[in-house]
């Protein structure tokens, strides 16, 4: 315990780096898997292709990838770079599928009306398709969030600053502590990530607030009712 | 005037849904198309706002064949109501009725407050505005598909079964809603049920299809009852069950009216007497037109 307070600015520093690797990869991920599954989505043909690849993609070892992406895309092997390359691959493959499965969600009825009162394809895949897979595509981003903050640990075995610096460092010199306090920042940094990802839902997608369902803000005015 | 010129649709997979169809719809009517499932009804009506292509023939709305009109553009210009009212979920009540308005560059603030003035219009509570459509009963959803059908002031506005899902109390409402409507706008209506009651009430011009979209017959709801072509199209209508054909009972109390089964089909009233009676013969199967329903169910005698 003592070791957290009087290093509490080591365990800062790492957390940030943490975020620095975490952080971007995450949105990358985000913003790459749009293209490929809306492909996936709307082509049969390019739907098997995309999505083994991307399954593939998930399968290649994390360890060996770190090592051997600075010599694909040029950077040092320590450099935050790498990991974030190889961070976002990882996200992009988990991330493609659930972009497929969000936008095949999406209600035909509703899209057939979107397209029968004038949404031209481009405008009812911003405005309608998007937004409609917006529950099943926060679902995945969470797990890629939390996915992402654990993997980014490993990195520290190749010597990229991050909170797995800590267990590293604390398993080379025998000090416990350090060890248990990079596990529990690693978690906490999940969680928090995670929290902030639902709070953002909540406010891009107002309609899926409990209170915008007619039969459950029924039953809140009743459980009102009933405590006053 | 919408202008059917031997249309034909077949679908890729070979499905014959429309078989050289010819039609003219004419303007400011309500025109129906009835028929069981299957029939083409859909397809029929997606056409006139190219949701769906002919493989052959033409359609015209007011002498333009809209085969080379735009069709996002085409479709901003037809209001469109389906089933479900096909809203976005994700959008407030107004907000879903000056959706078309904007797509068409309205400004949103104009856009609103006119979708305000259409929750009036088809009898929406204004302070149902702020609500998702998840939060409205499924009239209430389809009075707002209707607001959102007739936010571009649209002279054609195509529907297909509006009030398929919902009570028939709800459904009464509604019909009786859009009567007026009609009555007040004078639109081209293309509206698709399979409920041949409600295909009578509202159609000026009735169509009625049978399997792979070939007509059965075209009229007025008096044409098609007083002489059905064939077989076909007197079940369809009920006349072979004796559904159609009422005589007048007298009870002490007054005369009802009751069809060749029995069944009790409504209460005749003088035409000009007050409305109280006529809830109970709008219950009725027998009400093509309501109070009016016993002259004209006698006509299919
Ligand atoms: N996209 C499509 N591809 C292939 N076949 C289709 C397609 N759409 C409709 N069909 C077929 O065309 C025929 C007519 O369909 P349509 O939807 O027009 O019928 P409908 O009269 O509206 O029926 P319902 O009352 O059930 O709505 C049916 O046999 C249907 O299976
Ligand atoms: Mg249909």
């Amino acid at each position: 315990m003592t070791w957290i307070w009087s290093n509490l600015d080591l365990v800062w520093d790492r957390t940030f780096d943490h975020l620095v690797l975490s952080v971007p990869s995450i949105i990358l991920s985000f913003l790459i898997a749009l293209p490929f599954g809306w492909l996936a989505h709307r082509y049969r043909t390019s739907r098997a292709v995309i999505l083994t690849t991307v399954g593939l993609l998930y399968a290649i070892p994390s360890l060996p990838l770190f090592i051997v992406l600075p010599f694909i895309v040029g950077t040092s092997i320590r450099s935050p770079l790498n990991l974030i390359i190889a961070l976002t691959l990882y996200g992009v493959a988990l991330m493609v599928r659930v972009v497929a499965d969000g936008l095949g969600s999406v209600d035909r009825d509703v899209q057939q009306s979107a397209t029968a009162v004038g949404f031209s394809g481009w405008t009812s895949f911003w405005q309608v398709e998007l937004p409609l897979a917006g529950p099943v595509l926060l679902a995945g981003l969470r797990v890629v969030a939390v996915s992402t903050v654990s993997l980014a640990t490993v990195g520290a075995v190749i010597g990229a600053q991050s909170l797995g610096s800590l267990f590293t460092d604390g398993f080379q010199r025998g000090i416990q502590a350090e060890i248990i306090a990079g596990i529990v920042a690693t978690v906490l940094l999940a969680l928090v990530l995670d929290a902030l990802l639902v709070v953002i839902g909540r406010l891009l997608m107002p309609w899926t607030r409990p209170s915008a369902i007619g039969v459950t803000s029924r039953h809140d005015v009743v459980a009102r009712e009933v405590t006053a | 005037m919408i202008e059917f010129h031997s249309v034909t649709k077949r679908f890729p997979d070979g499905t014959l849904a429309v078989d050289d169809f010819s039609l003219v719809l004419p303007s400011h009517k309500t025109t129906v198309f009835v028929g069981t499932s299957g029939s083409g009804k859909t397809t029929l009506l997606r056409m006139i706002n190219r949701m769906v292509d002919p493989t052959s023939g033409s359609i015209d709305i007011d002498g333009d064949d809209i085969g080379t009109l735009e069709p996002v553009k085409l479709r901003r210009g037809i209001g469109y109501v389906m089933q479900n009212s096909g809203l976005l979920p994700h959008r407030r009540v107004i907000d879903n009725v000056a959706t078309v308005p904007m797509l068409r560059g309205m400004p949103k603030k104009k856009a609103r407050e006119e979708a305000l003035a259409l929750l009036d219009t088809v009898g929406l509570d204004r302070t149902l505005a702020d609500r998702y459509p998840s939060q409205l009963s499924g009239g209430q959803q389809q009075r707002v598909g209707v607001a959102r059908g007739l936010a571009v002031n649209p002279n054609i506005l195509l529907m297909d079964e509006p009030f398929g899902a919902v009570d028939p109390i709800v459904r009464a409402e509604l019909q009786q809603e859009l009567l007026r409507l009609q009555q007040e706008l004078g639109k081209t209506v293309v509206f698709v049920t399979h409920d041949i009651d409600e295909a009578f009430l509202l159609g000026d011009q009735v169509v009625i299809l049978r399997t792979g979209g070939k007509v059965a017959q075209v009229g007025s709801p008096a044409e098609i009852l007083a002489n059905p072509v064939d077989e076909f199209v007197a079940t369809f209508v009920g006349a072979d069950r004796g559904k159609r054909s009422l005589h007048v009972e007298n009870h002490g109390d007054g005369d009802i009216v009751v069809d060749e089964t029995g069944r009790l089909a409504g209460v005749l009233v003088d035409a000009g007497s007050s409305g109280h009676s006529s809830a109970a013969s709008s219950e009725s199967k027998a009400g093509p037109r309501g109070p009016g329903a016993s002259a004209q169910g006698g006509d299919s005698r």
